[in-house]
């Protein structure tokens, strides 16, 4: 049993980890939303592992905010910043030809 | 959009499949079942869906249980080997090759149906939907690690296919017999490619 | 306690170990893919996957409905939201530039009414221009720019665009 508890956290720890690297090096608001989106994800796949391996449903709730929490976060990200997007529409670079933007 | 102004019982009738779905949620994470809970999940389905109005679903579903088994097995097959391909090629030392993004011609018009297919597609690990032209009935899907050409045109086939089943599961009798119609149009579809 | 005594339980921690690495294989992904969208795959794949057999370990080894209704309960979340989320992220990233372009294959929406204007050709995946702040005052002095002089500009700006 002792087994299977470290290998299950001993990943799903690796995963976090290597998540975290790419939210600290990621070099534009984007990829740090994915990676921050999967390390919640595997946050609750911790909780639930936890759950699972204690028989212990106390932080089953826990599990529905959190994974409800990733959806609203990435998602409230994107917007954001498809509504900088919206608030100038011709966000091309200096070698654009002109009068090609509308979309 | 047609059948607007038909009162509050044909938006309540509209309603109906999100009324059950948050009582359902309402009970499920109460955890047990019980007439207070059922009661209570009813009050806060109606405050939800009065105070919160989404627009009504257009053209509902009929749900064809051979259809909908057919999908939910490819589905779920899709899944597994799909989610460990991507897997593999995520550990193996050469990594991913290129990917690709594919602009596929659907043949369904159906609001309903195109969400089910694009959630679909998301969901199966390798392709992802980006942008999706509701008026020409294009949708344009990333797929992670294609190796030639012709992986390209698998894919395409692939996205095909399972519209056909999603459609065949959910769609109506006229919405089956447009798949077969502008069965030509899926051969000419390949010839919309650019190099 | 905690021992391993049915067979049901040995199906629930095989799915657990499984979808623990799986979610290694998404940190993996996370790091090593080279843009937003592939990293995105990488992302996605556990929340759908890895999810869906954690929860079912979980409501295997929790016998109780109350838990087995709310573990299903998330994983229904879970399909309906990673899309969504996944959608709008992607789409976004492709529009802001954020995608390799020299390791697509085949981009076909490059080309027609959704063509990305602002395609240069080399630009590596993390150039400047797409950190929102300053693409957004260098849109805004083009903005002005394309005040002033719209024609000229526009002369110029051919002439210097690659082929």
């Amino acid at each position: 049993m002792t087994v299977v508890y470290w290998l299950a956290y001993g990943l799903l720890a690796a995963g976090a980890l290597l998540s975290l690297v790419r939210l600290a090096r990621g070099p534009s608001l984007l990829d740090r939303v994915v990676a921050t989106d999967t390390l919640l994800v595997i946050i609750a796949a911790g909780l639930a592992v936890h759950a699972a391996l204690e028989r212990d449903p106390t932080v089953v709730p826990v599990l529905v905010v959190v994974s409800l929490l990733a959806f609203v976060g990435s998602v409230s990200v994107a917007r954001y910043i498809g509504g900088m997007m919206l608030r100038s529409p011709k966000n091309e670079p200096a070698d654009q030809p002109a009068g090609e933007v509308p979309r | 959009m047609t059948d607007e102004p038909s009162g509050v019982a044909h938006q309540l009738r509209h309603q109906l499949p999100l009324l059950v779905w948050l009582v359902l949620v309402w009970n499920f994470l109460w955890g047990t079942w019980s007439w207070a809970n059922l009661l209570g999940g009813i009050v806060v389905a109606l405050v939800v869906t009065v105070l919160l109005p989404l627009p009504p679903v257009v053209g509902g579903t009929q749900i064809r249980p051979l259809g909908l088994l057919r999908f939910l097995g490819y589905f779920l097959v899709d899944l597994v080997t799909s989610g460990a391909e991507v897997a593999w090629q995520t550990i193996r030392p050469s990594g991913i090759g290129r990917s690709a993004i594919i602009r596929v011609q659907l043949r369904t018009d159906s609001d309903l149906l195109l969400t089910i297919l694009a959630e679909s597609l998301t969901l199966v690990p390798g392709s992802m939907v980006i942008d999706m032209d509701r008026e020409r009935r294009t949708l344009a899907v990333h797929v992670l690690h294609v190796a030639d050409e012709g992986d390209v045109e698998r894919q395409r086939e692939s996205v095909l296919a399972q519209e056909e089943r999603v459609v065949r599961a959910f769609g109506s009798a006229g919405e089956i017999a447009a798949l077969g119609l502008s069965a030509d149009e899926r051969a000419e579809a390949p010839g919309r490619r650019t190099p | 306690m905690n021992d391993i005594s049915s067979v049901g339980d040995v199906v629930a921690v095989v799915l657990l170990l499984i979808g623990s690495f799986l979610c290694l294989t998404a940190g993996l992904g996370v790091l090593r893919f080279p843009d937003v969208l592939t990293r995105m795959h990488a992302g996605t794949k556990p929340q759908v996957l890895g999810f869906l057999l954690i929860m079912l370990g979980g409501a295997i080894r929790l016998q109780g409905w109350s838990t087995t209704w709310m573990l299903l309960l998330v994983a229904a979340f879970q399909m309906l939201t990673a899309p969504v989320s996944a959608h709008m992220i992607s789409r976004v990233a492709y529009r802001r530039r954020h995608v390799r372009r020299d390791l697509l294959l085949v981009d076909d929406l490059r080309s027609g009414e959704a063509r990305d204007s602002v395609y240069r050709g080399d630009e590596p995946a993390d150039a400047p221009p797409e950190e929102p702040g300053r693409a957004l005052v260098e849109s805004r002095r083009e903005d002005e720019v394309h005040r002033d002089d719209g024609a000229q500009r526009e002369d110029g700006a051919d002439r210097e665009r690659p082929s």
